[in-house]
C-alpha cells in the first residue's frame, strides 16, 4: 500500500519555470524532497538497476505534508438563481439513467448542506423519480413515483411543487414503451415537511453534502433541463424545445440549460433570459446523443441539437485540486530530460511504500533566443500515451485480464492503492462504474502508473515495464552511450508543432507511442518530410487520434469508435470528439494509418513473452548495410528484460497499401511467437481461425527502415520490448549496437538516397 | 460446445505446464488453460508482490470492488513459475477433484 502519492501540475517544464507537486501523506505529517533525475526506474536484479542521481536544489530537505483527498463525480453549478423552492415551480427534462439502482442520485437540486434546507429532484430506490425537501430544522421528507425507471433508456420527467399547499407532482415518462414493463412513473401527493428556500447555487447531478464535498452524483444523462415558476408539463417541456411556447411559458422560464450549445467548453448555456449559465465540474462526457437523437447525423459539429445530453459519472474526475506541497523552479542550466521529485515519508516494508517518484520533464527553453546552441537528437516522451494510460486498471476491473495476459495479474503496493481508491479514476482502457467508457483522461490528477519503480501487470514477464518506466530503459541507454539529446513532451509538440522539432536532425521515441493529436501528427510529418531522421523505439504508435480541450489545462480526449483493439466501444454517433469537433478513433479510419509517419503500423499483441527476430533478406541490402555494422548475427534480441525477448507485447510490420513509404526495406521479422501474440483486429474482417503468431504468417514485428525523398529516413523497431533489450550484456548486444549504428548514421548530416 | 475439462484427456498437459508454466503452449495445454482461467463466480486470483523480485503471495480480488482482496499469508513464493504452478494445481483439484502432488522442480 501506498503511503505518499502526489502529482505534478504540469508533466513538462522549461529552464526557469516553475514545477508544483502535490503530495498526499496517508501517514505523518512531513516527508523529505529532493530532485533526481530518472536513468533508470527498473530494480529489477537481472538489469543494471535503479539509477536516480541525486541533483541538489532549494527543495532538498524536509515539508510539511498532510492527507489529501480526491472528490470525484461531476455535476453542473449554476450561481445566481434565486431561492427556487419559495414559490411553485417546475424542473423538466430527460434523463437515461445508467446505474439506476445504485442508490440515491441527485438529478436537480437546490440544497444548503449545513442546515439540510431546500429542495432535491432525484432517483432512488431502485431507480424511482424522488423529490426530498428539507426545513432546515430536521425536518426531511422524500415522496417518489411508483414504478423505477430502466437502465439505458429515455425518461422525460416532470416534477412540480409548491411550498405553500405542499403539493408534489412527479411524472416519469419513458420515450419508449415496452409491453408488460411498468416504468411509467407517477406521484400525486403532498409533503408535510416545509421546504425552506434557501439561497444557494443550483446543481445538477450532485448535491453538496454536509463534510464540503459533491456527493450523490447521478450517472447518466440529462438533457433539456428546464427550471420554471409555477406548474408545467411535458407539453410545456416539448414546446420550449420546439420554440413554440406560448408567451406565458416562455416568461416562466427561471433557467433553460441547453447542452448542445457550446459542446466543446465547459459551460453549460443557459438560452433563457436570465442567462444563468452553469459550469460543468470534472468533465462529464459531452457532444452526446440526445433523447431526440435519430441516426441521421453522426457529427454533432453538424446537428448539435441532437446532442444536447451530458452523461455524468460518479467516477469523473478532472481536476484532483491538491494544495502545493512543494515548488521547485527549473535551475537555468539543468539539462533537458527525465527528472522527478523524489518524496519520502519513511522507511518502506512488504505492506507499504513511503516514497515516491513523481515524474515530469525538462524541455528546452521556451524562448528560442535563449535556447543557445542545441544538441541534434530529440527525445519525444509520450506523455499523452502515459496519460492515456493513467490508473490504467483493467487488471482489477475486466475479468479475462488474466487470460489475455498468459499468465497471472501482479499487484504491487500501487495496485493495491489503486484498488482501494476508485476516485483516482481511471484510464481511457477502463469503463466508469456504468459500463460507459471512459474518454477524457487529466493529468490533474496521480497517475501511479507513470512512475518509476512501477511494475506493470501488463508488462511481460521479467522486469515487467510497459510505458513511462520500459521508456526508463531507452534513457539508461541513452545515458550510458553518452548521447547528448533534449526532450520534449508530446504537450509541447502539440502546441508548438514543426516549429519545436525543426531545429533537431534525429527525433527518438519512447516505447509506445500511440496517442497522437492532429497538431501533433501533422507536426512530426512536416519534419519528416522536411528531412527529418525518425528512430520509431516501439510498437503501436501514431495509433488513437485524441483531442485537447480548448480552455482546460492538461486533459486529451479518445472515441473509441469503429476499429481497432478497443477495451470499450463508443456508442453509434459517438464518434465525434466534443473538445473540438473532430471525428475521433483510429488515424487508421481517418485515413494516416501509422505506416504513413513511421513506414509499419500495427499488425499484433501479446503479453506472455517476448521473442527475437530473424535476419530478412534486406538485411544484405546495400543501403542498410550502416545498420549491420559489427552485426553478422542471425538472431536479433532473443534476450531482455521486457518478456526475454525484444519483440513483443505490441508488434508492427511493414504492410503494403496502407499509404507507407513503398521502399522500407525488411532487414529482419520476429519469430516464434505464441498463440497469445494475436492479429488485431484492424487487419481482419473476417475473423480467421488462426489469430496466433504460432499459426499466423503476419503476426510478427518488421523492423524496418527507409529514406525519405528529403534526404532523411525512417527506422522503425516495431516492437514494444526493443528498449527492453537494449542494456543487456553491460549494454553490449546487437539490439543495442543495431540501434547505435542507426543513431550514428542519422547524426550524420550527408542526405539519404 | 465449450470444451470441458476431461482430467484423463488432459493430464498429459499438467506435465507441459510444469516445464513451462509461461510461454508457447500446445493447442490443447491453451484451451486448457483458457477454461481454467475462466472463474463464473466473478472473482480474481491476482499475485500480490511483497518485495520486487523477491516474494509473492497470491490474493483473491472479490466480485466487489468495494470489499477487500483476500491476501493470503502463504505460501510465499520466490518465483512467478511457482505460483503459476500453485494455483494451476488448485485449479484443476476444483475441476477434477484430482489432486497433483508433485513440485513445480524436482
Ligand atoms: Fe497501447
Amino acid at each position: 500500500m501506498l503511503k505518499i502519492v502526489g502529482y505534478p501540475d504540469r508533466y513538462s517544464v522549461a529552464p526557469g519555470e516553475e514545477i508544483a507537486f502535490k503530495i498526499s501523506l496517508e501517514e505523518g505529517d512531513r516527508f523529505e524532497a529532493r530532485l533526481v533525475r530518472v536513468v533508470n526506474g527498473d530494480c529489477n536484479p537481472a538489469g543494471p538497476g535503479l539509477k536516480f542521481p541525486h541533483i541538489p536544489t532549494g527543495i532538498d530537505g524536509s515539508h510539511a505534508g498532510r492527507p489529501q483527498r480526491i472528490d470525484a463525480g461531476s455535476y453542473m453549478v449554476s450561481e445566481g438563481l434565486p431561492p427556487v423552492a419559495g414559490r411553485t415551480f417546475t424542473f423538466l427534462g430527460f434523463v437515461w439513467p445508467t446505474l439506476p439502482k445504485r442508490g440515491e442520485q441527485v438529478i436537480a437540486a437546490q440544497w444548503d448542506a449545513a442546515t439540510q434546507a431546500g429542495f432535491t429532484i432525484g432517483i432512488g430506490d431502485m431507480g424511482r423519480l424522488s423529490l426530498t425537501v428539507g426545513d432546515g430544522a430536521g425536518g426531511l421528507e422524500t415522496v417518489r413515483v411508483d414504478h423505477p425507471m430502466l437502465e439505458r433508456q429515455w425518461y422525460q420527467l416532470a416534477a412540480t411543487f409548491d411550498p405553500a399547499s405542499g403539493e408534489v407532482t412527479l411524472d416519469q415518462r419513458p420515450l419508449v414503451p415496452f409491453a408488460v414493463i411498468r416504468d411509467h412513473g407517477q406521484f400525486r401527493g403532498r409533503v408535510r415537511v416545509a421546504a425552506r428556500a434557501v439561497d444557494v447555487p443550483f446543481f445538477l447531478a450532485g448535491k453538496p453534502e454536509a463534510d464540503g464535498t459533491m456527493g450523490h452524483h447521478f450517472d447518466g444523462k440529462i438533457d433539456g433541463p428546464i427550471l420554471l415558476s409555477g406548474l408545467r408539463t411535458h407539453a410545456d417541456h416539448d414546446a420550449l424545445l420546439a420554440g413554440t411556447a406560448p408567451r406565458d411559458v416562455r416568461n416562466a422560464v427561471l433557467a433553460h440549460w441547453d447542452f448542445s450549445r457550446e459542446i466543446e467548453s465547459v459551460q453549460a448555456v443557459d438560452i433563457g433570459p436570465h442567462r444563468r449559465h452553469g459550469r460543468l465540474m470534472q468533465m462529464p462526457a459531452r457532444g452526446m446523443k440526445g433523447h431526440n437523437w435519430t441516426g441521421e447525423e453522426h457529427a454533432w459539429p453538424n446537428k448539435p441539437e441532437h446532442y444536447g445530453a451530458v452523461h455524468f459519472h460518479h467516477d469523473d474526475i478532472y481536476d484532483a485540486g491538491w494544495e502545493t506541497s512543494v515548488s521547485l523552479t527549473i535551475p537555468e542550466d539543468l539539462k533537458s530530460g527525465a527528472y522527478a521529485l523524489h518524496a519520502r515519508a519513511g522507511d518502506s516494508d512488504e505492506t507499504a511504500t513511503r516514497e515516491t517518484y513523481i515524474p515530469f520533464f525538462v524541455r528546452p527553453p521556451r524562448d528560442k533566443a535563449k535556447r543557445g546552441k542545441r544538441p541534434p537528437v530529440l527525445v519525444l516522451a509520450p506523455t499523452m500515451s502515459y496519460l492515456s494510460y493513467c490508473n490504467h486498471a483493467e487488471h482489477i476491473t475486466a475479468r479475462g485480464a488474466e487470460r489475455q495476459m498468459g499468465r497471472l495479474l501482479t499487484f504491487g503496493h500501487a495496485d493495491l492503492y489503486m484498488y482501494d481508491h476508485p476516485e483516482l479514476g481511471g484510464s481511457q482502457y477502463d469503463t466508469h462504474a456504468d459500463g460507459s467508457g471512459v474518454c477524457y483522461s487529466s493529468r490533474l490528477r496521480p497517475n501511479l502508473n507513470f512512475s518509476p519503480r512501477y511494475h506493470s501487470w501488463l508488462g511481460g514477464p521479467g522486469s515487467a515495464l510497459y510505458q513511462y518506466n520500459a521508456d526508463t530503459h531507452l534513457f539508461d541507454w541513452l545515458d550510458h552511450k553518452g548521447v547528448d539529446y533534449d526532450l520534449i513532451t508530446d504537450e509541447d509538440l502539440h502546441e508548438e508543432g514543426y516549429d519545436l522539432l525543426a531545429d533537431y536532425r534525429v527525433v527518438i521515441t519512447g516505447t509506445h507511442p500511440e496517442y497522437h493529436s492532429t497538431a501533433m501528427w501533422d507536426g512530426m510529418k512536416a519534419w519528416i518530410d522536411r528531412g527529418g531522421r525518425l528512430m520509431y523505439m516501439g510498437g503501436n504508435g501514431w495509433y488513437w487520434r485524441i483531442g485537447f480541450h480548448k480552455t482546460e489545462p492538461g486533459v486529451i480526449e479518445v472515441r473509441r469508435a469503429e476499429d481497432g483493439i478497443r477495451t470499450w466501444a463508443a456508442e453509434p454517433g459517438e464518434y465525434y470528439q466534443s473538445f473540438n469537433g473532430e471525428f475521433g478513433g483510429l488515424w487508421r479510419r481517418i485515413g494516416r494509418a501509422p505506416n504513413v509517419m513511421a513506414g509499419v503500423g500495427f499488425i499484433a499483441q501479446g503479453f506472455d513473452i517476448s521473442t527475437y527476430y530473424r535476419r530478412a533478406p534486406d538485411a544484405d541490402n546495400p543501403r542498410a548495410a550502416f545498420i549491420f555494422k559489427d552485426v553478422p548475427d542471425e538472431i536479433i534480441g532473443d534476450f531482455g528484460l521486457v518478456g526475454g525477448g525484444a519483440a513483443g507485447i505490441e508488434l508492427d510490420c511493414i504492410t503494403p497499401n496502407l499509404g507507407g513509404p513503398p521502399n522500407m526495406l525488411r532487414l529482419a521479422s520476429s519469430d516464434g511467437h505464441s498463440a497469445m501474440m494475436m492479429l488485431v483486429n484492424e487487419e481482419f474482417g473476417v475473423v480467421p481461425p488462426n489469430l496466433g503468431g504460432d499459426q499466423n504468417e503476419r503476426v510478427h514485428a518488421d523492423l524496418a527502415f527507409g529514406e525519405t525523398p528529403s534526404g532523411g529516413a525512417l527506422f522503425a523497431t516495431s516492437s514494444i520490448a526493443w528498449c527492453g533489450s537494449l542494456l543487456h550484456n553491460d549494454y553490449d548486444n546487437n539490439v543495442s549496437r543495431i540501434t547505435w549504428n542507426v543513431l550514428e548514421r542519422f547524426l550524420d548530416e550527408t542526405p539519404f538516397a | 460446445m465449450v470444451y470441458k475439462i476431461d482430467p484423463d484427456k488432459d493430464r498429459h498437459y499438467i506435465e507441459e505446464f510444469r516445464q513451462k508454466p509461461i510461454g508457447a503452449h500446445s493447442p490443447g495445454l491453451q484451451r486448457l488453460l483458457n477454461t481454467m482461467r475462466h472463474d463464473p463466480s466473478g472473482k480474481q486470483v491476482v499475485l500480490v508482490c511483497k518485495r520486487p523480485f523477491e516474494e509473492w503471495v497470491l490474493g483473491m480480488m472479490p466480485v466487489d470492488r468495494r470489499e477487500p482482496i483476500a491476501i493470503e499469508d502463504g505460501p510465499v513464493f520466490t518465483d512467478i513459475e511457482e505460483a503459476e504452478w500453485e494455483v494451476f494445481r488448485r485449479r484443476w483439484r476444483l475441476l477434477t477433484g484430482e489432486s497433483i502432488n508433485r513440485p513445480l522442480r524436482d
